[in-house]
């Protein structure tokens, strides 16, 4: 049951109550260890309340939330795939959860092998020679990447690349990346089909790119089939190209980026190899490169010595991009999900991604404008064009999916499709759920064209209606106020 | 779309009122439309040196953020606080409540470089 | 073969091929050039069963000295606190972990309400005004708010204490180098960064000025004037602070921080090898549009019902792209999620209670090492972390403890060569009297 009001957890509970039974102090207690120039003069005022409270408060906030077990969830380029729940428990095993990044590597030979097993397993999917495990997301993975570029023509004293060509197409976090790395980034416009124009590629590359990032497929869902080309023509100008993995889930066992030229590609375990998302994280971005750029690695890596495992660091390395080694529970759960599938398995996968955006693209291609007339790979854009005489926009359609019990597709991304409406299913989904939603979608273009209202007001099913974005900007309220 | 014919105009889309040696900014009726709700404008500092084409500050919308260049050149003399806890003003009277600040013209002659109304009108046809 | 990750049956995938119009599901793939296709099967090895893959680990978890069945002296920046239950329980709630983030608010709303929740605690326990909700870990949000403090203050310079952790200035100095900043250090005195070798370093250059405290060394730093100092010169001032030693120690807010970051992972988070972890920020109510990462903030819907929303996204690179200040995208809400249970949990009492144990037991600790002779290397106040000298070889050392059941402390010659044959010991409030005991026998042995 959902309440129909949940308090904050700080207006729950009364002064006195507690939620655990922590031990007494098992040592003599000593007085003023701490001068009274650095103690604390005011309690922080945290929630008094008692387990049961506690766990009804968080269960409540569960129940207002939608995940990929809630039910479908077609984010285009998140990839909401099934978290395996074999996986949760392994990461969890005491054996692998309570570890000290820095004990002494004769105890830790055992997770010093996974890190070791899965890099080997990520190079061979992306075709690269070596990965680091540090990134602990997809865009701290590009950070890396294009760091790991820089100090690559940095060491062959070739200063004057700094930029970085992106399509107009690109994830946000692509140009972004690239100014974060203290490059520029040059943004080229795209084909209508959001593959890469010759032309302009041709004329923005020169002695200062340093690379061209390229989601493969696009953002657009495409596969971009010219890429053998355009890898020519960054590499004749002197620059190396960067692989942004957000979009791998079609192309595991089929094609692999280092087949397609390219230098430097990050991954996403929480979107390619079912990690869960968390919420928005924690995820991983593991970053793979060829041969020429291994020595430009973060610090340390893992290696294998007669079957003994030690950590290794290079002298022209980048440095440390974490703290310690990554995100160490979350690659457990991705290489456990690489073992469950084996390399058939992955392929298997990736071709049924591929089949049901395709499946999702046909069956709706009549009640939603399609712009593009071709096969799509793991997910397919479709816009609200012949919505639009009727007043309804992509949102209201997004919103009314919510009152028929579906997250909504990713909307206006990409930036270059006027309205779009972004489908990912994954492979985790059966034809029948996939009928559902197709069967949702056909209603609701129905419903645009009879009753608009009804979709302009969407949702109305939902714990809350549409809420006020602009008074949130306007007046932040950011944190609970102490009475 | 309102265009006073008083004012002066940038092709970035703000406007110039020009007394004496001293400007007021502020963004055109054109632009507050096309940005939406504002929810947050940053202005610059007193004192500080503006350059003509360079910018002066950040205007925000909920899911939009804009560059605002200066027009002209000189020392900001006065900053509209008021935006700072009702940045709705932009929206609700661009060319008066919605100013954003006052500039000392450290090179008078630019504002000959600025569009007048009629121009400025052409302009957002062009655009549009 | 099948997989039960993979739903379809071969009538299945003929049905859904025969409405699209194909034969084969590889000629969905008619766009990827032949010339680059994989010519044969991934090696990875024939798929493995549940069990078969439960078997494997835990044969790989069985191969690791575990923190379950040794008692861990070891801190540095990863720290063996206690975890309620409560933490699991909500965190393997999968409307939770399953979920990605918050972009449609109206079926989101628990997540939110709890990320709104989390923010208020950061900004209770440190004293400002406005927290993110959440960064990859403690480094790279300390490097964000150095990059953040150089971008408002538009000056090139950072300042850094050297009794900062030396990886979190590995990540600094990583991030910061390719915006062609410069990184400044300020030695130590004592275990601490004395004022006047803070004003030294420091001028009109200085963007951000960078201290931990508790720092790396365990010692309290006097962020009170040091704050002042980094003040004068118009920079701004960050401290790293350690979430379970703000139950006792002042909240840097109070002292005017204009910006707190840390490592998350004492609130409620396994060690976990290292990852993943929780960077929290909190900041004045000036920074707040110019924060890294996502902000919730509470609203109404259009019945005027209270609710929570992504906002401030203007900020953000998705809207910035090229202009963004930083890339970051998601964050680490799960982690966020168990801070926030954790905070909760222990609760008002129970959160200065911690820090308190940790203060009592690791003092008890170095009293007693100090009996028998092993006398600390700095005279500072310290809170849960403390350096002795010893004079034998600290890895041999360790061998022999752990042969004891006891993860000894981080020989910090390796990251400070003028501290060869000294150890970084750490006590929290989950080791016992027993196994102190046992440490200050081994160690005692030594002297």
């Amino acid at each position: 049951m959902i309440l129909e009001k949940q308090p904050l957890i700080f207006e729950l509970g009364k002064p006195g109550r507690k939620a655990v039974d922590l031990p007494k102090l098992d040592v003599p207690e000593a007085d003023n260890l701490v001068p009274v120039k650095y103690a604390r003069t005011q309690k922080a005022a945290l929630p008094e309340l008692s387990q049961l409270e506690l766990m009804r408060h968080y269960t409540q906030l569960s129940n207002r939330n939608f995940g990929v077990d809630t039910g479908f969830y077609p984010l285009g380029s998140c990839t909401m795939k099934y978290n395996p729940k074999i996986n949760e428990d392994i990461s969890r095993y005491p054996g692998l959860s309570l570890l000290h990044p820095l004990q002494a590597t004769e105890t830790v030979q055992g997770a010093l092998e996974i890190l070791y097993k899965c890099e080997q397993a990520l190079a061979e999917i992306s075709g690269m020679k070596a990965v680091t495990m540090q990134p602990a997301a997809g865009a701290h993975g590009e950070l890396t990447g294009l760091k790991l570029i820089r100090a690559y023509h940095r060491d062959r004293n070739d200063l004057a690349r700094t930029k970085v060509i992106v399509p107009d197409s690109a994830h946000g976090t692509n140009p972004a990346s690239a100014a974060v790395c203290g490059m520029e980034a040059v943004e080229i416009k795209s084909e209508a089909d959001g593959s890469i124009d010759l032309a302009a590629l041709k004329a923005a590359v020169g002695p200062d790119t340093a690379a061209l990032m390229l989601t493969n497929p696009s953002t657009l869902g495409l596969f971009e089939n010219k890429i053998e080309a355009i890898a020519k023509i960054v590499h004749d100008a002197g620059g190396l190209l960067y692989y942004d993995g957000a979009n791998s889930n079609a192309i595991m066992g089929i094609v692999r980026p280092g087949d397609m030229g390219f230098d430097v590609v990050h991954l996403n375990l929480h979107k390619t190899f079912s990690t869960p998302h968390g919420g928005g994280g924690p995820g991983s971005g593991p970053v793979g490169v060829k041969e020429d750029l291994v020595k430009f690695l973060p610090n340390p890596r893992v290696q294998c010595n007669a079957g003994v495992y030690s950590w290794i660091t290079s002298e022209k390395s980048i440095g440390k991009m974490q703290a310690f080694h990554g995100n160490f529970g979350i690659i457990i759960r991705a290489y456990a999900y690489i073992l469950s599938m084996g390399g058939e398995g992955l392929r298997r996968s990736s071709e049924d991604a591929v089949l049901n955006a395709n499946y999702c693209k046909k069956m709706l291609e009549e009640a939603y404008d399609s712009p593009f007339d071709r096969f799509c790979m793991h997910e397919c854009v479709l816009t609200s064009l012949k919505q639009k005489p009727y007043g309804i926009h992509t949102l209201d359609i997004a919103k009314r999916l919510l009152d028929y019990g579906y997250h909504p597709p990713t909307i206006y991304f990409p930036l270059i499709v006027e309205e779009a409406i972004m489908i990912e299913p994954t492979e985790s989904e059966s034809k029948e759920t996939l009928d559902g939603f197709i069967d949702a979608m056909k209603k609701i273009a129905e419903e645009a064209a009879t009753t608009p209202e009804l979709v302009h007001n969407a949702p109305h099913n939902t714990i809350v209606s549409r809420l006020d974005e602009t008074l949130a900007a306007r007046n932040p309220v950011v944190k609970w106020e102490a009475q | 779309m309102k265009i006073p014919a008083e004012l002066k105009y940038s092709s970035d889309h703000e406007w110039v009122k020009v007394e004496g040696n001293k400007a007021t900014i502020g963004i055109t009726d054109f632009a507050q439309d096309q940005l939406g709700d504002v929810v947050f404008v940053e202005v610059p500092e007193v004192d500080a040196e503006l350059t003509a084409t360079e910018g002066l500050g950040t205007i925000e919308s909920v899911k939009a953020v804009s560059d605002v260049y200066s027009p002209v050149s000189g020392k900001v003399i006065e900053v509209n606080e008021q935006l700072e806890d009702a940045p709705q003003l932009i929206n609700e009277d661009a060319y008066g409540k919605g100013w954003i600040c006052v500039v000392e013209l450290s090179n008078p002659a630019e504002i000959n470089d600025l569009l007048n109304a009629e121009a400025y009108e052409k302009l957002l046809l062009e655009e549009a | 073969m099948t997989w039960s990750y993979l739903p379809h049956t071969v009538e299945d995938r003929a049905e859904m091929l025969a409405a699209i119009g194909v034969k084969d599901s590889m000629d969905l793939y008619a766009d990827v050039p032949d010339s680059i296709r994989l010519q044969r099967p991934l090696a990875l090895g024939e798929p493995l069963s549940e069990s078969e893959v439960a078997g494997y680990f835990q044969k790989l978890a069985a191969a690791n000295a575990n923190l379950q069945e040794y008692a861990c002296f070891l801190g540095a920046g990863a720290y063996d606190h206690f975890i309620p239950s409560t933490v699991a329980h909500v965190l393997g709630r999968s409307e939770f972990y399953t979920a990605y983030t918050q972009y449609q608010p109206e079926i989101s709303q628990g997540y939110l309400q709890a990320l709104w929740e989390y923010q208020s605690m950061i900004c209770e326990i440190t004293g400002m005004s406005v927290a993110n909700a959440s960064l990859y870990d403690g480094a790279t949000a300390m490097a964000e708010a150095a990059l953040l403090s150089c971008h408002v203050t538009r000056r090139n310079e950072i300042v850094i204490a050297r009794s900062v952790h030396p990886n979190y200035r590995t990540v600094l100095s990583t991030y910061a180098k390719d915006f062609g900043f410069v990184v400044k250090e300020v030695d130590y005195t004592d275990g601490v960064t004395a004022l006047d070798a803070l004003a030294k370093v420091i001028s009109k250059n200085t963007g951000a000025v960078i201290i931990q405290n508790p720092n790396f060394f365990g010692s309290l730093e006097d962020l009170s004037e040091l704050i002042a100092k980094t003040h004068e010169v118009g920079a701004l001032f960050t401290a790293v602070s350690d979430p379970t030693a703000l139950g006792i120690l002042e909240a840097p807010g109070k002292y005017g921080a204009d910006i707190v970051v840390g490592e998350g992972q004492p609130l409620g988070l396994a060690i976990n090898f290292g990852g993943p972890y929780l960077g929290f920020m909190a900041s004045t109510k000036k920074l707040m549009r110019k924060l890294p990462g996502r902000i919730i903030g509470e609203t109404v819907d259009k019945n005027g019902k209270r609710g929570f929303v992504l906002t401030l996204q203007a900020r953000e690179q998705h809207i910035r792209r090229d202009k963004a200040t930083s890339n970051i995208c998601s964050n680490e809400a799960l982690c966020a999620l168990a801070a926030t249970v954790y905070l909760a949990t222990v609760g008002k009492e129970g959160y200065t209670e911690i820090a308190s144990q940790c203060l009592q037991k690791a003092h008890y600790a170095q009293q007693a090492l100090a009996a028998k002779g092993l006398k600390r290397t700095f005279t500072t106040p310290f809170f849960q972390e403390f350096v002795i000298k010893l004079s034998g070889n600290i890895a041999e050392i360790n061998k022999k403890l752990l042969a004891q059941g006891i993860i000894g402390g981080l020989d910090l010659g390796q990251y400070y060569p003028e501290l060869a044959g000294n150890m970084l010991l750490c006590v929290t409030e989950n080791r016992t009297k027993e196994q102190i005991d046992t440490l200050v026998a081994g160690l005692g042995a030594q002297a």
